[in-house]
């Protein structure tokens, strides 16, 4: 079969979900422009974050506006508590949820390669069956390949984790996921910039957004970034939220960083793993691997006690899936560290690499993207609102 | 509930608005049991308030929340101008003054302010706008109150008061329950959700009226307590009304109804007729006259009409304008007579000045030869599509309410304060905003006056309140 033909068979139903993202007039986005056109007539919310003053600066809602407007939704809550419209008033207004509902069909609609779309429905349970799938073939390879002997074997010092796997396939084949990844990310966020509309402004808009990224501003609680954080149960608030995406996104930097001085420790230096425990890469590793349990432990905690009027019940799975999936990379890799001079270190590192190359491979298709396009939509937002574009 | 109605309370609030909340965390800091009733459920609570923004605060030098500085004498003044003096002048300076502390007080109650942003109504010096509005500063106040130990209770209508020789003891709730209480403060807001209520000022066209407000403002307490011999204060038909979307909901339509494009186009009767000056003056000065212009008109309706290019010189509204190529194809849409309508539209752009017209000053650009003739921001109606809106008068909430001394006492018509009554907020707004009206003046006397009754409460009862 061409791709012709692969095209062909995702627009004909296998895909029913995939439209395009900019004029579709889906359910998600009439009910978001509905709502967009009561918010703009009230504007009570414009304090709050970016997705306000954003939608101020315009009269109609398009599909490509509730794209953007999605996007830039750190789905908080806040405006669900203030606000005169919720239910059970007759306008029915519920911000957050309904933004996260056409948040996640963008999702859909941006995915590349495009036939994989429909992945996004039922998300969790594709989440955990990709990742159980790559956990089971690594573990079971790793048996088939190699001796029980090796396997259960007690090895020490360098070079001691490629005794059970040789380096060309543990490195390797994240090589390539990694670059399928970053394929599928570069291609999403193009989609979502032309479709958008979104331009180009310059360095201090790139400046602006990767300031409200780094500091999660908009989860803050108003849009100076400096107010009582989010809400939690009901509609009080605190930074919790913001302190466990922190703890998250910088403990996978430190994982990332950790990867990568290894990968010079083994090119550069030609040193090979398992590196000493106060070694850098270890270091950055396990201070990481640990921060990001706390993270993900703690996102998962705030996403259950968060308001249920306001979740996207039907995208949970999608939430609840990457949360947990990350909180486990890490925990293995932490377990690992204290078993790899034990017999256990074999079947400790099968499991960590099954969850690892599992999770890189579904990456493309799980929560994560959103990382891409909040910031694609949080660098529009930056350019926009400067006050050369005002208009 | 058994517990509310065996125990025998100090203070006894009715209604969880900004005034009730107010007075019930002020009587609790100085140490008195409170129970709050409110009539609505939890969703829907606090009257008024959910539908406010902001509170406007004298203060002498900026703050964080409030530009430039706004004296005494100016908003003094500013009060005197649109109540055209019907204002008792002791009560509006105790509000004024009292105004100052308002945001450090709410502030240190939970409340959260926006910095001063450009606002719809570029009100940014005067009025200190509660972050994401009145709702949140309610979510604010009734958990602090409930921190204090104040005890509120929803979907708790009253029925009567239990009055005898202008001592009231408690209430009897629609359940026919009793509640007992020593002092008892009723901020339980207007009577604008009574249409019946509103007829006997209004006449029949009150029953064309929108409630934008609350629709838990039946008045009920406050027919209780004139009933019971207090003093009226204010007049039967005054009230804040606007001219709201005709296709808003009967109640509860709040800010979102409204329609800022009167002074672009032309706003039309039944009967295809202007009847007043759509230009007078800036719209945040003239809005609130128009619920009561378009309720002196015909089956109580009218229609803004606009070009496309005067359709774009407003801020967007939540209902959709009526739309057509022709003007006789909008006529035909709105019901109205079309060569009526033609004819005063034709009438109106050969009356137009030359020239564009600038929004953002008072242009002068008036028509000529008109009755009435429009003073500012004249264009003609001459680029398609054509554009129009349907008003109907929205009321907001009603003056009309008790008399009140400067300790928030009710008085009674033989001038005495009662032993133990206490009014704030909407109930007794109207003893300083007699007539017109001052954008976020009601929430400032909400508060002032919620402080006032809650703390002469609590020193009536012997308890040092806190500053004393």
């Amino acid at each position: 079969m061409n791709e012709i033909n692969l095209v062909d068979l995702a627009k004909s139903g296998l895909n029913t979900g995939r439209s395009d993202i900019a004029t579709a007039e889906t359910d998600a986005h009439t009910e978001t422009a509905r709502i967009m056109q009561i918010c703009n007539a009230c504007r009570y919310c414009e304090g709050f974050c970016a997705v306000f003053p954003a939608m101020e600066r315009r009269r109609e809602f398009t599909p490509a506006d509730t794209a953007f407007l999605s996007n830039l939704c750190h789905h908080c809550g806040a405006c669900y508590h203030a606000c005169q419209y919720a239910p059970p008033h007759d306008f029915g207004v519920n911000v957050p949820q309904t933004l996260a509902e056409r948040r996640n069909e963008t999702y859909q609609q941006l995915a590349w390669p495009t036939p994989l779309a429909s992945l996004f429905e039922r998300n969790g349970l594709v989440v955990v069956m990709v990742i159980s799938a790559c956990l089971a073939a690594a573990v079971g390879l790793m048996l088939a390949m190699i001796s029980p002997d090796l396997f259960w074997g007690v090895h020490l010092g360098e070079g001691a984790f490629y005794q059970v796997m040789p380096h060309t396939v543990m490195a390797g084949i994240p090589m390539a996921i990694t670059a399928f990844a970053l394929l599928s990310f570069i291609m999403g966020w193009r989609r979502y910039w032309q479709a958008t509309g979104a331009k180009w402004r310059g360095m201090p808009a790139l400046r602006d957004a990767i300031s409200a990224t780094a500091n999660l501003r908009y989860l803050g609680g108003n849009n100076a970034g400096n107010g009582e954080g989010c809400p939690t149960e009901d509609d009080r608030s605190s930074h919790l939220r913001r302190i466990y995406h922190q703890l998250t996104f910088y403990g996978f930097m430190l994982c990332f960083a950790s990867t990568s001085t290894g990968t010079l420790y083994h090119y550069l230096l030609g040193r090979e793993a398992p590196y000493g425990y106060f070694e850098l890469p270890v270091i950055l590793g396990t201070v990481g691997g640990v921060i990001l349990c706390i993270g993900t432990a703690g996102l998962w905690q705030q996403k259950k006690k968060m308001e249920p009027a306001v979740k996207s019940m039907k995208h949970l799975g999608m939430d609840y899936a990457f949360i947990w999936v990350l909180f486990w990379v890490s925990a293995t890799g932490l377990i690992l560290l204290a078993v790899r001079e034990t017999s256990y270190m074999g079947l400790a590192l099968a499991i960590h690499l099954g969850l690892v190359y599992g999770f890189f491979l579904v990456l493309p298709f799980s929560k994560f993207v959103h990382g891409i396009y909040r910031f694609a939509a949080l660098l529009a937002d930056a350019g926009e609102k400067q006050p050369q574009n005002l208009r | 509930m058994q517990n509310h109605i065996n125990t025998y309370w100090d203070v006894l609030v009715i209604g969880a608005g900004n005034a009730g909340l107010c007075a019930a965390i002020t009587a609790a800091e100085a140490g008195c049991s409170v129970l709050v009733i409110e009539a609505a459920n939890r969703d829907m609570r606090g009257g008024n308030t959910r539908h406010t923004r902001n509170l406007r605060a004298m203060h002498e030098e900026p703050t964080d929340i409030l530009s430039d500085a706004y004296s005494f004498e100016e908003y003094f003044d500013d009060l005197l101008r649109v109540t055209k003096g019907i204002t008792n002048k002791d009560l509006a300076s105790l509000t004024l003054q009292k105004s100052t502390e308002l945001t450090d007080w709410l502030q240190e109650r939970g409340v959260r302010f926006q910095p001063a942003l450009s606002g719809t109504l570029n009100l940014g010096r005067t009025n200190a706008f509660f972050l994401g509005g009145g709702r949140a500063l309610l979510n604010s106040l009734c958990r602090h109150a409930e921190g204090l130990g104040v005890s509120l209770i929803y979907e708790t209508a009253v029925a009567s008061l239990l009055m005898q020789d202008g001592f009231c003891d408690g209430v009897r709730l629609e359940t026919g329950d009793q509640i007992r209480a020593q002092k008892i403060i009723t901020t339980a807001g207007g009577f604008e959700a009574n249409l019946e209520w509103l007829a006997e000022g209004w006449g029949a066209p009150a029953k064309n009226f929108l409630v934008r407000g609350t629709p838990y403002n039946t008045g009920t307490i406050l027919r209780a307590l004139l009933d019971n011999g207090a003093q009226p204060v204010g007049e039967l038909d005054q009230c804040h009304a606007v001219a709201i979307d005709a296709r808003a909901p009967k109640y509860d339509g709040g800010i979102a109804s409204r329609i800022d494009g009167v002074p672009f186009g032309v706003v039309l009767n039944k009967n295809a007729e202007r009847f007043y000056d759509e230009g007078e003056d800036f719209w945040p000065k003239r809005y609130a006259i128009w619920g009561r212009l378009v309720a002196g008109q015909p089956d109580q309706i009218a229609y803004a009409i606009l070009d496309s290019v005067g359709v774009k010189r407003f801020m967007p509204s939540v209902f959709t304008p009526i739309k057509d190529d022709s003007l006789a194809g909008l006529a035909e849409q709105l019901n109205l007579p079309p060569e009526a309508m033609q004819n005063t539209i034709s009438a109106f752009n050969a009356a137009c000045p030359e020239g564009e017209i600038d929004q953002s000053i008072l242009d002068a650009k008036a028509t000529k030869g008109l009755f009435p003739n429009k003073t500012n921001w004249s264009a003609p109606i001459a680029e398609p599509p054509f554009y129009g809106f349907p008003l109907r008068p929205g009321i907001t909430f009603t003056y009309m309410g008790v008399e009140v001394n400067d300790r928030a006492q009710i008085i009674m018509k033989d001038g005495k304060p009662t032993a133990n009554l206490y009014a704030a907020g909407e109930i007794m707004a109207g003893n300083v905003l007699g007539q017109g009206y001052l954008a976020g003046i009601g929430m400032t006397i909400g508060a002032v006056f919620g402080r006032i009754a809650g703390e002469s409460a609590a020193r009536a009862l012997n308890k040092t309140v806190l500053g004393d």
